[in-house]
């Protein structure tokens, strides 16, 4: 039911004040059809023939517009509104899950420790993979074969072993190699050595292990996100005379970032709970702490809530940078930028409040 | 290559193309070049699709190299520096030093779409490397943007960002970008070719106001009218060959090759005959 039939259901009588129209569509079409059969009778009999009778009996430039209706979406909307009712019932009523304990625990010293490592974890091994992808993805597209196959190689190899034997592997590399050296090959020009075991630790292993991995993963996704800007831009920045890595970074990234972030806060949020591979060096972030508690009080689903609940916080944080990060890098590629959600809720309660309240609709209304 | 003091205003913006040839892989898209445009000249470029116009004009920049043959601007090789009997190829920094004295206009504008107007014009002053000049402060390049874009008439603009443009618009932004370098050369590739009909003219009438300014112009069109009034030499490229060269009233009036003749008669006389 287009809004245009609607409009064309009004009798010219109603014209001045076609006030509400609430009637619902179904009753309204057949009425309409039969306005407009009427119309085309009168009309076929006084003018005989002729584009005529196609055009507009009536000027309908004062009509109020009426957005056409949409049911099924409020019949959607109450359908969600009530699976997540029952599904907040039931976690607040189902005494198994034992909230007190949760509570308990939520903010206890052991996980909270947790969760700093978790934190620590991913931070470091994001930035690192992500500053590593970057520098691979370059050498990837660079003109140089070598350098093309060195990161080829490097991603077919992190990406096909599994994380766990990469973690394994890096703990016990001082069973592989005794010592690591940094000299002259094939001399006997030593600048550092140390024993492996001393060097890898957990931590050093943890890290080492999700940062090149990570690398793999983020090398593919800003070479897609480069490849994704026109070629066309790397060639009016060149006639310009601007440098390189200024075309790189000023040009190319900004755009490149459009395409790279929805796909790496994917792996942003992933790498949260993917650092609590790190189990298996009986590493204590916030997973492994939680399975050390719940082993001891037996306390299994609440304490897994525990985790559950921090997982919800980072990524839910995480979303939240990622709007704004998001919108920061649409400049100039959107005609207009959408409203944030507080601009929207600030536009929400300026058109809704009383008419005194003028201010904020303004300010609304620029932004 | 930069010991050369700055040529004297009529002399700056010699352009010499001498047998130049270029091959993408084994079709050879240039064959043996020659053209010579003045300081502060005008030259129309004109030819078939796939002639191998754009090729010649991204040679003049060495956004293209050559296979054989040279470019010489104001007597300097373009991309090339002479030792004993060979050219080496410049490092990249003195390519780009060359390149801040050619601007170069572009069919599809290849504005940067996240930067303003403002932005895409002061980003190459601020950060190009210039042969005897020094990069300039962002205030500076602000104001020297700010009248370049009045010079175009989109002052008013200068905080747009492209896509907020129209296409006439985003093109004299494009024009205002190239002429922020104060190049002595100025490129043109099909620069209305992109356009609505009714958004040429005011590209062309900017392109119209540089001819009188005494910066050397080189421009591939196909607006045929346009070349009869701004050119000092039109130039009919076919197949890689310069086939014909003249003043506009000689070689629209009185072509000399069966080809050139053949060209025009598609592409002028429909359009006076309607
Ligand atoms: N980078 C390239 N690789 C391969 N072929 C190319 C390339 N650039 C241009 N060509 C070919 O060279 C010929 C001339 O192209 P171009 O100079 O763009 O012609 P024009 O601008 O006169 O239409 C065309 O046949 C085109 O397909
Ligand atoms: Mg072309």
């Amino acid at each position: 039911m287009s809004s245009a039939a609607t409009r064309t259901a009004q009798s010219p009588a109603e014209k001045p004040a076609p006030t509400e129209t609430p009637s619902p569509t179904e009753a309204q079409a057949p009425e309409s059809q039969a306005a407009a059969a009427q119309t085309g009778e009168t009309q076929a009999a006084a003018v005989p023939a002729g584009p005529a009778d196609l055009r507009a009996a009536v000027d309908y430039a004062d009509y109020r517009l009426v957005p056409a209706r949409r049911p099924w979406r409020w019949v959607g909307t109450v359908l969600v509104a009530l699976g997540v009712a029952a599904v907040a019932w039931s976690l607040a009523t189902n005494p198994r899950w034992e909230w007190g304990v949760v509570a308990q625990w939520f903010t206890a010293k052991s996980v909270v420790n947790g969760l700093v490592e978790t934190l620590k974890l991913t931070a470091i091994s994001g930035v690192l993979g992500f500053i590593l992808g970057f520098i691979l993805a370059l050498m990837r597209l660079s003109a140089s074969p070598l350098l093309v196959s060195v990161s080829w190689t490097f991603s077919w190899i992190f990406r096909s072993t599994p994380l766990l034997v990469q973690m394994l592997l890096w703990y016990n590399l001082g069973y592989l190699y005794e010592k690591i050296s940094l000299g002259i090959p094939f001399t006997d020009i030593r600048f550092f050595e140390a024993q492996t075991t001393t060097l890898i630790s957990q931590f050093a292993a943890a890290v080492l292990g999700l940062t090149l991995n990570q690398a793999a993963y983020s090398a593919e996704i800003i070479r897609g996100g480069i490849l994704s800007v026109d070629q066309g831009q790397l060639e009016a920045a060149a006639a310009l005379g601007i440098p390189a890595w200024r075309r790189s970074t000023r040009i190319v990234l900004p755009q490149a970032m459009r395409a790279i972030l929805p796909t790496a806060f994917n792996e942003i949020i992933g790498l949260v709970k993917g650092t609590s591979i790190v189990y298996v060096l009986a590493y204590s972030e916030l997973f492994y702490t939680v399975q050390v508690i719940y082993n001891r009080t037996q306390q299994v689903l609440p304490l897994l809530l525990v985790a559950t609940l921090w997982y919800v916080v980072i990524t839910s944080v995480l979303s939240v940078f990622q709007y704004y990060i998001e919108r920061h890098y649409s400049k100039g590629a959107v005609r207009t930028l959408p409203l944030t959600p507080l601009q929207k809720a600030r536009k929400f309660f300026a058109t809704h409040a009383p008419a005194s309240t003028t201010g904020p609709a303004n300010t609304a209304g620029r932004k | 290559m930069s010991t050369t003091l700055e040529a004297p205003a009529s002399t700056r913006g010699l352009v010499e193309i001498t047998k130049v040839r270029k091959s993408f892989g084994t079709t050879e898209v240039l064959k043996g070049i020659s053209l010579t445009v003045e300081p502060g000249g005008v030259a129309v470029i004109v030819g078939p699709s796939g002639s191998g116009k754009s090729t010649l004009l991204r040679t003049i920049n060495h956004l293209e190299k050559v296979d054989a043959g040279f470019i010489a601007i104001d007597g300097q090789l373009v991309g090339y520096r002479v030792k004993g009997n060979k050219l080496h190829e410049l490092p990249e920094r003195d390519i780009l030093k060359q390149r801040t004295e050619i601007g170069m206009v572009f069919q599809n504008f290849n504005l940067f779409p996240h930067l303003t107007a403002l932005e895409n014009v002061t980003e190459a002053p601020v950060v190009a490397p210039r042969p005897e000049k020094a990069r300039l402060s962002q205030a500076e390049a602000r104001e020297r943007g700010l009248e370049l874009l009045g010079r175009v008439g989109l002052r008013e603009r200068a905080g747009a960002y492209p896509r907020q443009l129209s296409g006439g618009q985003q093109q004299r932004v494009a024009i205002a970008r190239a002429l922020a370098l104060d190049p002595k050369i100025l490129l043109f590739d099909e620069p209305t070719s992109a356009l609505d009909p009714e958004l040429v003219n005011e590209v062309l009438d900017v392109i119209r106001e540089l001819a009188k300014s005494g910066t050397t112009l080189i421009i591939v069109t196909h607006e045929m009218g346009f070349a009869r009034d701004v050119a000092d030499t039109v130039v009919f490229m076919d197949q890689g060959q310069i086939v014909e060269q003249g003043k506009p009233q000689d070689i629209f009036t009185n072509p000399q090759e069966e080809r050139t003749r053949s060209f025009f008669s598609k592409v002028i006389e429909p359009a006076f005959n309607i």
